[in-house]
């Protein structure tokens, strides 16, 4: 390997160094040649040319551009590439690939490849498609060659059903193109679409990412950023004073730390572009291939009947007390590696990936340590898409409840909490996979419905002792069963002995079984391999209209 | 002697843990004579010399008006002399291990100690509720009121611990050392009562030679105490402490008397019953302290030769009748280089500390206490208590030893194993996983305990059993125990009180590790990121990579340097080439296990996955101290290079809690000009009270919390413009 690494970097380096100089004087020479050769010379010339436009395919826009880029603190297209998939694994379409335009003087300032790589290769020996935005040709800026070698790869994902990786690093539309660069856009967006709930779609912002260009990493699954280096906007702090008379500068409007925690639109952060391209690699480990594939499952050492004595006391024994309920899920996945969605954004629910027993699996669980773990407009959305990603990719859900119900107020109101939170309901409502669920306290109101409940069609609902199914806290429910009544605090008593127990909910059968905390691990294990057989249809439909 | 049947104890509790089997036990046996050898016959029996007779009178129920680890202990040994116990604990506490092991449990109060277990009425009360004939107090809390002890008396309840006149003079510093002098007791050099004014001090400093230290009657934890040079000093001192005496305790009484350059504390455990029998159970060895609280004791001390063992036992039992003591206690000696030791204090109660005293002798020095406290005789004599092998004890806190030593931490214990599987531990400890360390209580996790026939073999166990021992949610001290157990300092026993700042004069950093230990770490954070890798590259319902490289260049960042690696997957394990050497690391690397167990070219080797944070970033606990690595490949490597440095956020504009806590006072509001160093809050944790600082001048901009208000470490208190 250490000969392979080593020739890459020689390519990478030295071509880039003297390539400039070499080429200028061979291409003289090439045509000279070519003036008074016969054939021999010809196939000769054509084979050099071949060789020159690959190695200027390899150098993008050139060492400057490629300085300038390092100066950023970015990597480039290919190195970006070089990253993500194993080593040797690459393998490029479309590397001659060139714009077509001649408006502006276009026609001489042409790069083969154009402004992005594409191609696929493997991550950790399973096949992807991958394309990466290349910021040092016209500034990443898509043409109609870049759409084009983009829809290609797209095509063939669906084909194959493998994953496409989009690296995003583009300044917008190739603005000489003019209406065909949209058009590229448009091209992608509907691929996007067509792809969606078929192949797995991830999007990496590796840089800027304005304009129409947001809306393809909005249309897939996943999209992650690099912290301090990429953006996403509708339009830049210019067009915004511009119109809004508003000041404010990229990082405010559209950084890293505005889509993780404020907005919502990305799905995580990281350090930087090595930290994020290798922190990928661990996702897609997490991912089935397609919709007609399982997901991968890693020999798991962590035994599934390993018991969680720790759990047994995570909640606290004051039913007002929050805890954490990243304890539990930690808990109880293999290995204690649960990989966190949205970790920074509606902290109020917690949802993310991990594995049971090696095999990949969903966990959404209400967090009481943020608001309580109630449900709002955001935990709603956040949570609904989630469960809608494992759902479409045959990933089980593993639900832990804990919820006081919905938030209410008039924020919350106007915003729409209802056709939100209705997001949630259909979410669960509509999953046909396994669907096990955990009530580790309270389940209250409509919010019990929500979250995976037996009426929902819930394959599994357990309770543990600390379990409390009701319409509302006693307090509440007492002055409205016995409005106006005398003795509060004894009728809120008999509320409590009533309902702060698992029991109205166990007697009735929507909870299967109370267990012991510690046993939770053992118990979704033998569940997992018992559903992994469900086979369960909702009725033919075009598509189900959603309350989006 | 006849009547006497001594029985060791093996018999007794290694097959049966109640009374009533226990019996059954005995009357099949024809034990006749009383036999006690300082072999080990069962070596992993722990009170293989325990003596008692056969069908003794013993209590019924024992209540213990104590929480944690020494009610767990405590619990220990009254099941297995099937003596039923009761637990009493706060609200908080009412799932603890104590509470649960207890035969019955009375909660008392919610979880803040003034309100629970130092609630004296409550206690009381649950010693009648339940009928316990009897109440063992532990250490700390009740164990030594004298009030306590006597409303217990009236009750015609026994309480397990010295007569509350002995408790009562030893509490008292000077008239302890009224009786020690009459005693025959060595003291240091002083004056033999109140100091009356600062010329008295000087005079009497004269006397004495300097230096001379001046302290408070009632003082303790280090305040009203000052050491002077000279008259100027002393003159000083005296003036200074005594104020500080007056508002810390109300009493300004002062004393003096010569102080002790570099000394050790080394004390020795006494054991005495109602019948003027006094033993000594030989010595420890506890200089190991920071603020006064010691961190590891060890039992005998490498200072102490059998002769001067003899001369401190001697005195510390003339001491213990000279006071009339009738329990287990500890005579506490200051002991200067020259082997001169000097009484103390007596502290009248179980010591945290007994367990190593425990090791060597075999003796169950609670089972002793009780016995005395029903008034039995002591069955041993003075040659039937041996120095039997080594033990050392290594106090288990939950704190952060890169601050001060020690600042207290909180959390819930989301990973908890103790290293019992290893022959010769011992864990006295009162939590289990999933039990929390909270701001309200002592912050100790567990007495770690090894023994060995030698020191070296109580030494090696005890660094196998601390690289072993998994603790996760909490920050605990761990990482410096281990450093001190291998500092060469400590393993030659040059040891004195003030062997910590001696040491580490800027604070305890993190192991050092040398370039061997260097070459390990980074071998085997190559060794666990080539498992990794392998592992996400074989699918057992899909592909297995099959391009998996037979050898791995690695790059390894650990202590802000590089190392370049080469691993190659072996058939036993990995074998892993760095600058020039060759590293073979045997055995399974499991995710799943904290603990991982090698071989390192065939030596035995542990240390812990703390954190796996993905993109091959681990964090390695080798050798007790935490250390973050990041494995890349060569190329990965390469391109990290071009990453920019991410700019660290400055923190001087705020004010951070050190420590979770309680802010007892927050002294700035919004806008108000503040000076550097100048206080802005105080926060109280775990009984201190830390006085924050800012970190440069400035105007207040946000004050995020009030006064009473509870705050996490790392929560921002107060922020500056």
């Amino acid at each position: 390997m250490a000969s392979r690494l080593a020739f890459s970097r020689f390519l990478l380096q030295n071509v880039n160094k003297q390539h400039f100089k070499t080429l200028q004087t061979r291409n003289t020479l090439a045509r000279s040649y070519a003036a008074v050769a016969g054939s021999t010379e010809h196939t000769l010339e054509v084979k050099r040319r071949i060789e020159d436009k690959r190695e200027r395919a390899l150098l993008g826009g050139g060492q400057k551009r490629i300085a300038k880029q390092h100066q950023k603190g970015k990597l480039t297209a290919r190195e970006r590439i070089q990253l993500l998939l194993d080593p040797q694994s690459f393998v490029e379409y479309d590397m001659f690939m060139e714009h077509d335009c001649t408006d502006f003087n276009m026609q001489k300032e042409k790069y083969p490849g154009d402004s992005v790589v594409t191609g696929r290769g493997k991550i950790n020996g399973r096949l992807v498609f991958v394309f990466s935005q290349d910021f040092t040709v016209f500034g990443g800026s898509l043409s109609g060659a870049h759409a084009k070698k983009i829809c290609k790869v797209m095509d063939q994902a669906m084909l194959v059903g493998a994953p496409v990786i989009g690296l995003n690093d583009s300044g917008g539309a190739r603005i000489q193109e003019g209406v065909e660069s949209l058009a590229g856009y448009a091209d992608i967006f509907q691929r996007n679409v067509n792809a969606s709930g078929v192949i797995p779609q991830i999007s990496l912002i590796m840089g800027p990412c304005a304009g129409g260009a947001v809306y393809s990493p909005a249309l897939t699954d996943f999209t992650f950023m690099v912290k301090d280096t990429s953006y996403l906007f509708i339009t830049g702090p210019d067009v915004v004073k511009s119109v809004t008379n508003e000041d404010v500068t990229q990082e405010e409007l559209g950084g890293a730390k505005t889509h993780t925690t404020i907005s919502g639109v990305a799905h995580n952060a990281f350090a930087n572009d090595v930290d994020a391209l290798l922190n990928l690699r661990d996702f897609v480990n997490f991912l089935p291939l397609s919709n007609k594939e399982p997901s991968p499952t890693r020999h798991c050492t962590d035994s599934p009947n390993r018991l969680v004595p720790g759990l047994n006391s995570v909640v606290p024994l004051e039913t007002t007390s929050a805890y954490d309920i990243k304890d539990v899920i930690n808990g109880v996945v293999d290995e204690d590696d649960f990989f966190e969605i949205m970790p920074n954004y509606a902290k109020n629910i917690v949802v993310g990936f991990g594995r049971m027993n090696g095999k990949t699996v969903g966990i959404v669980g209400n967090q009481p340590k943020v608001a309580a773990g109630c449900l709002d407009i955001n935990a709603s959305v956040k949570g609904a898409r989630f469960v809608r990603f494992c759902d479409a990719f045959n990933i089980p859900i593993i639900t832990f409840v804990d919820v006081p119900g919905f938030l209410p107020g008039t924020n919350q109101e106007y915003g729409g909490i209802i056709r939100h939170g209705a997001k949630l309901l259909f979410a669960y409502a509509e999953a046909t996979v396994p669907k096990i669920t955990v009530i580790t306290r309270k389940a209250y109101g409509g919010a019990y419905d929500v979250m995976s409940s037996k009426h929902l069609r819930g394959d599994i609902n357990y309770a543990w002792p600390t379990a409390e199914v009701a319409v509302m806290g006693a307090k509440g429910a007492v002055s409205i069963i016995f409005r106006g009544g005398q003795n509060q605090a004894e009728q809120e008593l008999e509320y409590i002995d009533k309902f702060a127990n698992p029991f109205p909910a166990t007697n009735r059968g929507f909870v299967d079984d109370i267990i012991e905390p510690e046993s939770t691990r053992k118990r979704l294990c033998e569940d997992l391999d018992i559903l992994a057989k469900k086979d369960r249809k909702n009725p033919w439909k075009k598509h189900a209209n959603m309350p989006l | 002697m006849a009547s006497l049947l001594a029985l060791s104890l093996p018999a007794r509790c290694s097959s049966l843990r109640t009374g009533r089997s226990w019996k059954i036990l005995t009357d099949s046996l024809p034990i006749t004579r009383s036999f006690y050898t300082t072999a080990h016959v069962a070596s992993k029996d722990l009170y293989w010399n325990d003596r008692f007779n056969e069908g003794e009178q013993q209590f019924e129920k024992i209540l213990i008006a104590n929480r944690g680890e020494i009610a767990c202990r405590v619990i220990k040994t009254c099941q297995r002399l099937g003596i039923k116990t009761v637990a009493v604990h706060s609200d908080v506490d009412s799932l603890s291990v104590h509470a649960r092991m207890a035969d019955e449990r009375i909660c008392i109060g919610p979880a803040p100690t003034s309100q629970s277990y130092l609630q004296m009425e409550k206690i009381l009360d649950a010693v009648k509720q339940t009928g316990s004939q009897a109440v063992h107090p532990g250490y700390g809390f009740l164990s030594e009121n004298t009030k306590f002890a006597g409303e217990l008396e009236k009750m015609g309840v026994q309480f397990i611990g010295p007569n509350s006149k002995s408790i009562y003079d030893m509490g008292d510093k000077i008239e302890s050392k009224r009786i020690a002098t009459k005693a025959g007791v060595n003291m240091i050099p002083g004056f033999d009562g109140v100091v009356q004014d600062g010329d008295h001090c000087v005079k009497l400093a004269n006397e004495i030679g300097y230096p001379v230290m001046i302290k408070a009657s009632a003082g303790g934890g280090g305040k009203g105490m000052r050491i002077a040079w000279n008259d100027k000093e002393a003159k000083q001192a005296f003036r200074l402490s005594s104020q500080e005496a007056k508002s810390s305790f109300g009493d300004d009484r002062m004393l003096i008397e010569k102080f002790i350059d570099n000394p050790r504390h080394i004390e020795v455990q006494v054991l005495c019953d109602k019948h003027g029998n006094a033993l000594w159970l030989n010595e420890r060895e506890c200089s190991i302290q920071r603020r006064n609280q010691k961190v590891i004791e060890e039992a005998p001390s490498t200072f102490v030769d059998p002769e001067m063992r003899k001369a401190m036992g001697d005195q510390a039992c003339m001491m213990a009748k000279a006071v009339g003591y009738d329990s287990a206690g500890t005579v506490e000696f200051l002991v200067d280089s020259k082997k001169n030791f000097f009484f103390l204090e007596m502290n009248t109660r179980l010591q945290v500390e007994h367990p190593i005293t425990e090791c060597i002798t075999g003796i169950d020095i609670v089972h002793q206490m009780i016995r005395s406290a029903k008034g039995h005789k002591l069955l041993h004599e003075q040659k039937d208590i041996p120095v039997d092998g080594w033990a050392l004890e290594c106090r288990v806190y939950a704190e952060d030893p890169y601050k001060n030593f020690g600042m207290p931490s909180i959390g819930r214990l989301s990973r908890y194993q103790e290293p019992l599987h290893l022959e010769n531990v011992r864990c006295d400890s009162g939590i289990q996983e999933g039990s929390e360390i909270s701001i309200y209580y002592d912050p100790m996790i567990c007495k770690l305990v090894t023994y060995g026939k030698n020191r070296t073999d109580a030494l090696e166990t005890m660094k196998h059993a601390l690289d072993s021992y998994v603790i996760r949610g909490v920050t605990h001290n761990i990482p410096l125990l281990r450093d001190i157990i291998t500092e060469s300092k400590f393993v030659s026993g040059d040891i004195t009180t003030k062997y910590l700042q001696e040491v580490y004069p800027d604070g305890f950093q993190g192991k050092k590790l040398s370039e061997k230990e260097t070459n390990e770490l980074v071998a085997l954070s190559s060794a666990l990121y080539v498992s990794d890798e392998l592992r996400s590259n074989d699918f057992e319902n899909g592909t297995k990579n099959m391009d998996m490289p037979a050898k791995f260049e690695l790059v390894v960042k650990a202590m802000n340097n590089i190392y370049n690696t080469t691993v190659e997957k072996v058939a036993e394990g990995f074998r892993v080439h760095l600058n020039g050497d060759t590293l073979d690391i045997n055995g399974q690397i499991q995710f799943h296990s904290q603990l991982i167990n090698t071989t390192l070219n065939g030596v035995d080797s542990q240390f812990q996955l703390s954190k796996r944070q993905g993109a091959g970033s681990y964090s390695l606990r080798f050798l007790g101290t935490v250390f973050p690595v990041q494995v890349l490949t060569t190329f990965a490597a390469e391109m990290m290079k071009l990453m920019p440095e991410k700019k660290e956020i400055d923190i001087s504009t705020m004010i951070l809690a050190p420590m979770p806590g309680m802010l007892k006072s927050v002294n700035v509001e919004p806008g108000q000009k503040v000076g550097e160093g100048q206080e802005v809050c105080v926060l109280e944790a775990m009984k201190m009270q830390n006085s924050l600082v800012a970190g440069k001048s400035g105007v207040v901009k946000k004050v995020n919390f009030k006064t009473g208000e509870t705050v996490s470490e790392d929560d921002v208190i107060v922020e500056l413009e």
